[in-house]
């Protein structure tokens, strides 16, 4: 493969322990401000605290809802990822082939999040949930709801409402352990296709890729119902898996080719060019104007109908000191600046201008899931300080270790790709 | 420098040259129309002249002569309007979404599709312009020009003004494009001509010299083009679900419509063009321009656009069962087991079941079972248009103003003239224009492996 060229095919990625301590080292920060942010937490003061509470705010629950945040977040990029991937070879792409191990790669994140996830779950649900309450479900008290328990079966099937929700646990397990086998069947036929050659692994893969989208296809929306959805438990949007999906997707989009210019830069995946690039920024683009599409399709239309049980999913928000203003960084951040910005041919095929849209672009989706969670779990309380980026940094630390460890075990470009020659020639 | 991977199947087969490329497409447009050409033309005219019969009743006597009822205000008239507005979809999506994805296989099906497209429009166009009852005042109604009948002035909040914008300049833009992609290959024909037809292919070709230049300029357009095209696409069908979304009818306010909507239209969109497409080659002897592996490809976005509006379907269900809110569960139950439940279940066979049937391989690259599969497919997305407007408009709000709606001869014949107008102008297309795109074809004449290894 690759003839004529003197590309090192089995060039691995070394993830050097200089690189690790400031992979780590941002991790501490993190952890620096998150451990301030909750010192802030226990002991400054919350003037508010009037009677009218029922509850005092404690600030474990911030705690839980940036926890959630960041399980959602960091579970949609790394399953992109795998979605990516699958893409590719469903797709019969050419181009991407020298990318496709970077893409597979983020799946190693998954079964950490799936721990991480059923972990905060068992410990905060009462923090994040409003179902998890099992006096919604008393009938004949003045804590029943009429509304939550019409749907409570959909969490507690087969189980009693207010018990233990065996249909909502269930169904994320099921999930992370598709998506986790999924991920290890693509990546062990890319890893053989390594070894033996042959055209045999890339239809093998395809395969494996459509299968995995039928079930990406279901999984993806049913888990945007479940984790993110029904922390505003009364209130339903028929779009929403889909506007969780293209969120992800931006965001694992913009992840991908940051980690593309940061292997560039330090010599590896030299195959890649300006081309390769070009077409990253493109997807980066159009997915920015397709999650706008979907953003503003669920706002008209709640917005134009203006039933107050739609409605006040919005009105939450846009009227809310603490929330109001993001909505325009939201759409300022995931809409306006990557679409001026990468309209030009130049600005997606030169690393600096993809570097500061795709950090701005992956911060920016992060507070796209902080407007979905933190309303709903913290209501005024919430807000972006010391420990929502602390525990943002946190993340993304680990996530990035994870990834770099994972790449440096095998070689970074499928070498025996049956594409690898048409990406080799790929101008564009 | 151009490299294909072994594992790219030809796009054009036969060992076909440039000069083949030119000949085989050229072929039916230099020849005498043929008897079976004449007899379908004939065949659409009887069709158009009988629904004329209809639209000449309905201008006449008022759209009266339809079977709307004080319920039922939206029926055949908008379903039609639907249906066909998204089977114009095919065409641009083939021509731009697929060009900007560099799918090399659009270029033996984009002519004939993007005609199908403008066809189609036209069509749809017809059916708002008439419920109008007296459209030769319509312009004043649907677009902010200022008269002198009182207070008449166009609405700007409604999603039915935003479709006459959105639908012209989907219009316009398609008509642009497809048509600067005709011009090298009218060249060719005027070329290869003589007398009267070189004059008038001369004139259509607008002096097209075939320049290093022109082609330069004919490339950017088209990527311009493109560009402009891929988000029409999107936005027609996406305010044409606005129509019924934004109002606040249990069963058409639901959020998912935009996205859902324009899968349907290029699920339909597909299956038209498959229809056509399988009959064109055939009749024209196309099979190695369109070929087998065309038709797979097309029936594989037939099977991820029908899952993509299965999973809308369900998930329109669940969130009605989700949401507790009695009027919208009952609007669903309603349209499964109330008396419309044969339209909702023709549907449901249509358009999810009847798709998945192109996971066989063996299935997928039949051709008698991709044509039956095709007009299937757009039965089941008409039903869905009927379903979605007539079954939640029946039951009103009150329950004295619950009614059925039955169509009248009328209703029938006017989507007869449809048929009969698209049937002519695309003989019409298929006899005089190049029905395959030869310039675009040359260019992937050698862009697949010499040898396919499994």
């Amino acid at each position: 493969m690759a003839q004529g060229t003197n590309y090192n095919l089995d060039q691995k990625f070394d993830f050097t322990a200089g690189l690790k301590k400031t992979v780590i080292t941002v991790g501490v920060a993190g952890a620096v401000l998150l451990v301030l942010g909750i010192l802030l937490g226990m002991f400054g003061g919350h003037g508010h605290e009037g009677d009218a509470d029922h509850h005092a705010f404690h600030w474990s629950q911030r705690l839980f809802a940036n926890l959630w945040i960041n399980n959602v977040y960091f579970t949609g990029i790394a399953i992109i990822g795998v979605f990516f991937f699958a893409i590719q070879y469903a797709a019969q792409a050419g181009w991407s082939a020298p990318l496709v191990r970077l893409m597979i790669s983020f799946g190693h994140w998954l079964p950490i999040a799936a721990v991480l996830m059923l972990g905060t779950f068992f410990i905060a649900n009462h923090d994040l949930f409003h179902w998890t309450h099992s006096y919604v479900y008393d009938k004949g008290t003045e804590t029943y709801d009429r509304i939550i328990d019409g749907k409570g079966a959909f969490f507690y099937w087969p189980l009693e409402k207010g018990t233990f929700p065996v249909f909502f646990i269930v169904r994320m397990i099921l999930f992370f352990g598709f998506w986790v086998f999924f991920f290890n069947k693509l990546k062990n036929l890319s890893q053989q296709e390594d070894l033996h050659g042959g055209n045999s692994y890339w239809y093998a893969m395809r395969k494996w890729s459509a299968i995995f989208l039928v079930f990406f296809a279901v999984s993806s929306s049913m888990s945007a119902w479940d984790w993110v959805m029904s922390i505003d438990t009364h209130w339903f949007s028929t779009l929403f898996g889909w506007y969780v999906f293209a969120s992800w997707f931006v965001a694992g989009l913009s992840a991908i080719t940051l980690f593309i210019l940061f292997l560039k830069d330090r010599g590896y995946l030299e195959m890649v060019n300006q081309n390769h690039i070009h077409d990253m920024g493109k997807y980066v683009f159009a997915f920015s104007i397709f999650w706008t599409y979907i953003w503003f399709s669920q706002f008209l239309l709640i917005y134009y109908a203006n039933i107050p049980e739609e409605s006040v999913y919005f009105i939450e928000r846009l009227s809310s000191d603490v929330y109001g203003s993001f909505i325009y960084v939201n759409i300022g951040l995931n809409f306006v600046l990557p679409f001026f910005v990468l309209m030009t041919r130049d600005s997606k095929r030169h690393g600096v201008f993809l570097k500061l849209v795709c950090t701005l672009i992956l911060f920016g989706h992060w507070i796209d899931f902080f407007l979905m969670i933190q309303p709903g779990t913290l209501g005024h309380n919430g807000g972006i300080g010391l420990m929502e980026i602390g525990l943002l940094l946190v993340y993304a630390s680990a996530f990035v270790l994870v990834v770099l460890t994972n790449l440096s075990k095998g070689n970074l470009i499928a070498k025996n790709h049956p594409m690898l020659e048409e990406s080799l020639h790929h101008h564009i | 420098m151009q490299v294909s991977s072994s594992i790219r199947e030809p796009l054009v087969t036969g060992g076909k040259t440039y000069k083949d490329v030119t000949n085989d497409v050229s072929r039916q447009v230099e020849g005498k129309p043929t008897l079976s050409w004449l007899l379908a033309l004939g065949g659409s005219l009887v069709v158009l002249l009988l629904g004329s019969l209809a639209l000449v009743a309905t201008l006449w006597e008022g759209i009266g002569m339809w079977g709307l009822n004080k319920t039922v205000g939206w029926a055949w008239d908008i379903t039609n309007f639907v249906w066909w507005v998204g089977i114009g979809h095919a065409g641009t999506l083939i021509s731009a979404v697929l060009l900007l994805f560099r799918q090399k296989w659009r270029t033996s099906i984009n002519r004939a599709a993007e005609a199908m497209t403008i066809f189609a429009v036209i069509c749809a166009a017809l059916f708002p312009l008439i419920h109008m009852g007296r459209p030769w005042i319509g312009a004043i109604w649907a677009l902010p020009l200022p008269n002198t009948y009182g207070s008449l002035w166009v609405n700007f909040n409604s999603p039915l003004l935003w479709d006459v914008f959105a639908i012209s300049t989907y219009f316009a833009v398609s008509l642009v494009f497809w048509y600067i992609g005709l011009i090298p290959d009218f060249a060719t024909i005027r070329d290869r001509a003589t007398g009267m037809r070189r004059t008038i292919y001369g004139a259509l070709s607008f002096g097209w010299d075939g320049a290093a230049k022109t082609w330069m300029r004919y490339e950017s357009v088209s990527l311009i083009l493109a560009g402009l095209a891929t988000p029409l696409v999107l936005s027609v069908h996406t305010i044409v679900s606005f129509d019924f979304a934004t109002s606040v009818i249990p069963g058409w306010h639901t959020t998912i419509f935009p996205p859902y909507f324009v899968a349907g239209a290029i699920f339909s969109g597909f299956a038209m063009v498959l229809t056509l497409m399988i009959i064109t080659r055939k009749v024209f002897k196309l099979q190695d321009y369109i070929t087998i592996g065309h038709i797979e490809l097309m029936n594989i976005v037939i099977i991820i656009t029908g899952s993509i509006v299965g999973i809308a379907y369900i998930t329109e269900f669940f969130i009605a069962w989700y949401s507790g809110v009695a009027a919208e569960q009952y609007a669903f139950v309603n349209r499964m087991f109330g008396p419309y439940w044969w339209a909702y279940w023709s549907m449901m066979t249509c358009n999810v079941i009847s798709p998945q049937l192109f996971w066989f391989k063996k299935i997928r690259t039949s051709i008698v079972a991709t044509f039956i599969l095709s007009i299937v497919v757009n039965i089941g997305m008409w039903f869905e248009r009927f379903v979605i407007i007539v079954t939640s408009l029946h039951r009103d709000f009150l329950p004295s103003s619950w009614v059925m709606f039955y169509p009248t001869i009328t209703d029938v014949g006017v989507y007869l003239f449809t048929f009969g107008f698209f049937g002519t102008c695309f003989l019409l297309f298929a006899k005089f224009f190049p029905v395959i795109n030869m310039a675009e074809v040359k260019a992937v004449l050698k862009s697949s492996s010499e040898k396919v290894v499994k």
